[in-house]
């Protein structure tokens, strides 16, 4: 199996974030580290492959700072990295991601199966997965909280998808594009040799030429980021003779804010 | 003939809350245009939904009822709404930012090459283009987007982030009955089993949710924190401590790498309020934190704080809201 993993680099998750006065957003001292979900992505390509054979390349859309995610894949035990970017793709939205990606998935030519985090942590958004698969026209299969049975022999999948109202079963032939969510697996830390073989690795870009895709016109755009409104106020700590008490003034505190 | 659609989404003949949240503000949107507001309803033997869409403030129904569409699968859905939008161009597209409706946007969104605003909070229509509020960075900022004004524009609104209309029963209008695009031997994804999760509240459309942190301290901890959720009609949360711990499980998860949730009422208990646990709970109405160590972050974001053991606070607060609630 040849199992392509989408990532791309995000601040840390304990990162305090701010806005430069160039509108980008920053993160300080913090590091850049694979989008947290995607890690999972990762484990279950590892898994799979080793399993029923094959090998697993990341790729990442965008310029140089996603070369750290790529190299986290690489240091987990992912086989190659591409990345793709060119300049004249800033500024491009979901419809241009999906059409970068699809395009370097066909060039690749055999890849049975592409697995996503649950979204980029940075956008917050998952769109440019389901454009993706849409654009492959492949099968799509979103929300994967266990893969039940992979057949690639039989060219089969069949997952658990955690939806709004519980676990939904569902089958469909390969090849696939699935994003998966946090539970699906453990995700191993790299290993020391792992660490060193990212470190030394070459990863190649992929530019608009070398894809000979077109990037859509671009149908939304960014504005600004802003702060999200200062919550207003300070705490009252209730204070009383006993617990009980305590419970009493709460509750009566909250009756009166209307929210129960 | 240009409209703004607004997708019902349905899961046994039952519309999301979220889809007549949508509903409420495509009715806004609409008169800010000054075109008709178009429900689609899509399922089999939904008759029922098609009258309800009236009743939250569709003008017309756009129905589609086969058995192919008895449960949302993106291969048949995407395919008619794609073929709606295209044929009838209609200026906006809305749907609730659930599983289905981020999935089910976004493909026809690609396929009738549209711009998609997924998952807003605000959205306005001022002369023609939308512009929406998005959370990003895991709920840590807010960024504003547009969407290019030629063409279909479509969004994904928020659960609890708009307003449904006050159903009106007295309403009805136009229905446009349509058939699939796409027949059974066309369509390649399965759908084998349901497993609904019974007896519990959905944490994104939640008034109120009672969370478990670390302090919980076991699968068992989670009890008083269940008590009382269940006195209140609460939904049960838990911070990435008490999930990675093995106390409850993921799909209860609050925070950046979890669910972001904003209720009229949040009780945190036992949860010191990491960065990433307060991204995905800052927007609550009401904060009110639990929590033995009276330093704990969590407290900087309450309005009304208790620094007590939350195994002896939950208990008396159970018992308090019981008595006033008449339960």
């Amino acid at each position: 199996m040849h199992i392509v993993v989408g990532t791309r680099s995000t601040p840390d998750t304990a990162a305090k974030l701010d806005i430069a006065a160039d509108g980008r957003v920053t993160w300080g001292d913090s590091p850049l580290v694979m989008n947290p979900w995607d890690e999972y992505a990762v484990e279950e390509a590892l898994i799979r492959t080793k399993e029923h054979g094959g090998t697993v390349t990341v790729i990442a859309v965008g310029p140089e700072e996603h070369d750290e995610a790529l190299k986290h894949a690489i240091a987990m035990g992912a086989k190659s990295a591409i990345r793709l970017w060119d300049d004249a793709w800033e500024g491009m939205d979901s419809l241009g991601y999906a059409a970068v990606f699809a395009a370097a998935v066909q060039k690749l030519g055999d890849v049975d199966m592409v697995l996503f985090g649950k979204e980029a942590a940075d956008e917050a958004t998952d769109q440019f997965i389901f454009q993706t698969a849409r654009k492959l026209g492949w099968t799509l299969l979103g929300y994967v909280a266990s893969i039940e049975e992979l057949d690639p022999d039989g060219g089969t999948v069949k997952v658990a998808q955690m939806l709004e109202e519980g676990r939904q079963i569902a089958s469909g032939p390969l090849p696939v594009v699935m994003n998966v969510l946090k539970g699906i697996n453990e995700p191993r830390y790299p290993s020391f040799m792992g660490i060193r073989k990212a470190t030394k690795a070459q990863i190649p870009v992929w530019d608009a030429a070398e894809l000979g895709e077109d990037v859509p016109a671009p149908k939304t755009r960014l504005i600004a980021y802003r702060h999200l409104p200062v919550r207003e106020g300070e705490c009252e700590i209730i204070e009383a003779e006993s617990v009980e008490e305590q419970a009493r003034i709460l509750v009566e505190r909250l009756m009166a804010e209307k929210v129960v | 003939m240009s409209a703004v659609y607004v997708w019902i989404e349905q899961f046994k003949g039952k519309a999301a809350p979220v889809a007549w949240e949508a509903l409420g503000k495509g009715r806004e949107v609409a008169d800010t245009l000054g075109v008709p507001l178009t429900a689609l309803v899509f399922g089999e033997g939904v008759d029922a939904l098609a009258a309800e869409a009236f009743h939250y403030g569709a003008d017309k129904v756009i129905q589609a009822d086969d058995s192919t569409l008895a449960d949302y699968r993106m291969e048949p859905y995407a395919a008619l709404l794609s073929k709606l939008v295209e044929d009838n161009g209609p200026r906006v597209v809305l749907a609730g930012a659930t599983s289905r409706g981020k999935e089910l946007l976004a493909v026809s969104a690609l396929d009738t090459g549209s711009g998609l605003l997924a998952d807003v909070l605000e959205l306005e229509a001022d002369g023609g283009a939308l512009t929406a509020t998005r959370s990003v960075y895991g709920g840590k900022l807010l960024s504003t987007v547009e969407a290019a004004a030629d063409g279909t524009q479509y969004a994904t609104l928020r659960s609890r982030a708009f307003q449904a209309l006050e159903p009106d029963e007295s309403r009805s209008g136009e229905i446009t009955k349509v058939d699939p695009v796409l027949t059974e031997d066309q369509i390649t994804v399965k759908i084998e089993s349901f497993e609904e999760t019974t007896g519990e509240i959905s944490l994104t459309d939640a008034a109120i949710i009672v969370s478990g942190g670390r302090a919980v301290g076991s699968p068992e901890g989670f009890a008083p924190v269940r008590a009382l959720a269940e006195v209140l009609g609460a939904a049960v949360g838990a911070s990435r401590a008490a999930v990675d711990a093995g106390y409850i499980s993921y799909d209860h998860q609050v925070g950046q790498t979890g669910k972001v949730v904003s209720p009229d009422l949040y009780i945190a208990c036992g949860i010191s309020g990491a960065i990433q646990h307060q991204a995905g709970m800052r927007t609550s109405k009401v904060i009110v934190a639990i929590n033995t160590d009276p330093e704990a972050p969590i407290f900087k974001l309450a309005q009304y704080g208790i620094v007590n053991d939350m195994f002896q606070v939950l208990p008396a607060l159970t018992e308090e809201f019981k008595k006033r609630l008449g339960k």
